[in-house]
């Protein structure tokens, strides 16, 4: 491995550096290998060398009707999070960028809270508003509850955003007669597309792998993560191995894109700034 | 250049929304921990301090939050000692790789976490892959039994956790430290570790305390990874909040509890902003 030396004291520094991150990469990603690999392991999730490599679990994944009923609950309660998230949690950076009110301080550490706080927090005590207003648990309050917790996460991206925005654009919209609503629509959003895109991938990320809050809030209809719980407390098979991998093959596909999309729209802001 | 009206369009909707869902909440919790639950499983709406004399009188309730937070502290310690070399190897030697390298940090993120504690547990059980294979190299003959349901199991899967978590503000603070600093030190006459122990290291404690906040407070209410891996020794503060939201059904005694999370969560955010205000470089 190529490194940037400049002499021998650093040299034998770099190489212990060197082999500690070798092993915390290996510590980093042993599960995940070991998880790939018994997907394929006929005999089990355990049991050293794995024998006999095979695609049945897949195949029994595939017509596995409860865990793609989950999949898709899933989806659809990541989706209204991310709306949700998105609708409060953009207004709420202009506020905290723009306006100022008694309470901003409160209110900032209140929005970013959840992202912080252990899951059982927010969990629990949406718990205690919802049989307090005698709500029943459905999909509907794990999304109210994946959206409320999320507002952080796009606050805390488009908020960063905002920073570098130059306002000139936004004060020529408005002088030259456009109103807030069109100024908002065609001006500040369209320049704060990468931070919400990237605001709505990781919030849609996140709701799709939250167990802690829904764990709470769950009625009839299980999500995913909460259909995984409930098959390990009977027993394991490498099926759930083989979900696992499949998820973590698409979040690989996300990243890739969400860096394509990232490094193409700095290179248009520098290549707009000459 | 913005108006009245503007304002209050882009404050109102999430102030109120956060009202609702999330201070009234907590007031709610707040509202619980004073009340009781009567002989017939109802909740007494008279207010007293009974659930919070019983959190200091009843043995296993403090014993078991002062072990969660031993736990979470060797999580911490353990998730710095993982996440500040990688770091400062990753700022300062990794040239050209530096950004290969940082995104080969947060790709395990990605991977649930529910999911990664199982990969532990399938590794660490006694018919495990790791039991398995040191009997397949003849090292041990029977399983060893210490290593799935213990405290051991639990440190050591939130310590994967939430290694990358510790990482991340570290390696933030340490991209911040402006590089002509390091040079000037070096021409100074000062040794390699002279310059990390004077100039880089304390610049970079405003990460350091970001990060070990992070570990610290997200493996200190964690009840899912103890379930699952700990074993009736590797129980902590939340599981004993979940049973007391569920089979034990005592939700003011569960309220008490969380509230005095909340409050230990709220005070560290605290200390560790003041932290990073002290010893912030600007």
């Amino acid at each position: 491995m190529e490194l940037l030396v400049s002499d021998a004291n650093f040299a034998s520094g770099s190489r212990w550096l060197l082999f500690h991150a070798v092993a915390v990469f290996a510590f980093l990603y042993l599960p995940i290998a070991v998880l790939i690999l018994y997907s394929f392991n006929r005999e089990g999730v355990g049991g050293f060398p794995p024998r006999h490599l095979t695609l049945d679990w897949y195949r029994t994944l595939f017509a596995d009707g409860p865990i793609w009923d989950s999949v898709l609950n899933s989806l659809q309660v990541a989706f209204a999070a991310m709306v949700i998230s998105l609708t409060f949690g953009v207004p709420a950076a202009l506020a905290l960028d723009r306006a100022q009110f008694p309470g901003k301080a409160v209110f900032r550490r209140l929005v970013l809270l959840p992202l912080i706080l252990p899951g059982i927090i927010t969990g629990l005590s949406l718990l205690m508003l919802f049989n307090g207003m005698g709500t029943k648990l459905s999909l509907m309050t794990i999304v109210l509850g994946h959206g409320t917790a999320l507002i952080s996460v796009a606050t805390t991206e488009v908020f960063a955003g905002l920073q570098k925005l130059d306002r000139a654009q936004e004060e020529a919209s408005l002088d030259l007669g456009a109103n807030y609503w069109q100024t908002f629509w065609r001006i500040t959003v369209p320049n704060l597309k990468l931070p919400i895109i990237g605001a709505a991938l990781l919030i849609f990320t996140l709701s799709m792998d939250e167990i802690a809050v829904s764990f709470f809030l769950i009625g009839r209809d299980n999500t995913l993560p909460l259909e995984i719980w409930g098959r390990l407390r009977r027993g394991i098979t490498p099926e759930i191995n083989a979900v696992s991998t499949i998820i973590f093959g698409f979040s690989l596909v996300a990243i890739v894109l969400w860096y394509r999309l990232r490094v193409r729209g700095e290179g248009a802001i520098e290549g707009g700034s000459k | 250049m913005f108006s009245r009206a503007y304002k209050a369009a882009v404050t109102l909707p999430p102030l109120v929304w956060v009202t609702v869902f999330l201070l009234v909440p907590y007031g709610l919790m707040f509202c619980y921990s004073f009340w009781s639950v009567s002989e017939s499983q109802t909740i007494v709406h008279s207010w007293n301090l009974a659930n919070y004399r019983q959190l200091l009188k009843v043995d296993v309730y403090w014993q078991t939050l002062l072990r969660s937070m031993w736990i979470a502290a060797r999580v911490t310690i353990f998730s710095l000692l993982m996440g500040y070399p990688l770091a400062y190897f990753l700022s300062f030697y990794a040239g050209r790789r530096k950004d290969l390298l940082y995104q080969l940090v947060i790709i395990p993120l990605w991977v649930s976490y529910l999911v990664r504690a199982y990969a532990w547990k399938t590794i660490l059980g006694s018919d495990g892959v790791l039991n398995t294979l040191l009997q397949y190299v003849h090292l041990t003959r029977h399983p060893l039994e210490f290593l799935l349901y213990s405290p051991f199991a639990v440190v050591l899967t939130l310590t994967h956790i939430y290694t990358p978590f510790a990482f991340l503000p570290i390696y933030a603070a340490l991209e911040h430290i402006p590089r002509n600093l390091v040079e000037a030190s070096h021409d100074l006459g000062a040794t390699p570790g002279q310059t990390f122990w004077k100039v880089i290291f304390p610049l970079s404690i405003p990460g350091v305390a970001a990060g070990a906040t992070f570990a610290f407070v997200l493996s200190l209410g964690d009840f899912l990874a103890p379930l699952l891996l700990g074993g009736p020794s590797g129980i902590m503060i939340s599981n004993v909040v979940v049973s007391l939201f569920g089979a034990a059904y005592n939700w003011p005694l569960g309220a008490a509890i969380s509230l005095c999370m909340l409050v230990l969560v709220v005070s560290l955010l605290f200390f560790s902003e003041r932290l990073e205000k002290k010893w912030s470089f600007s």
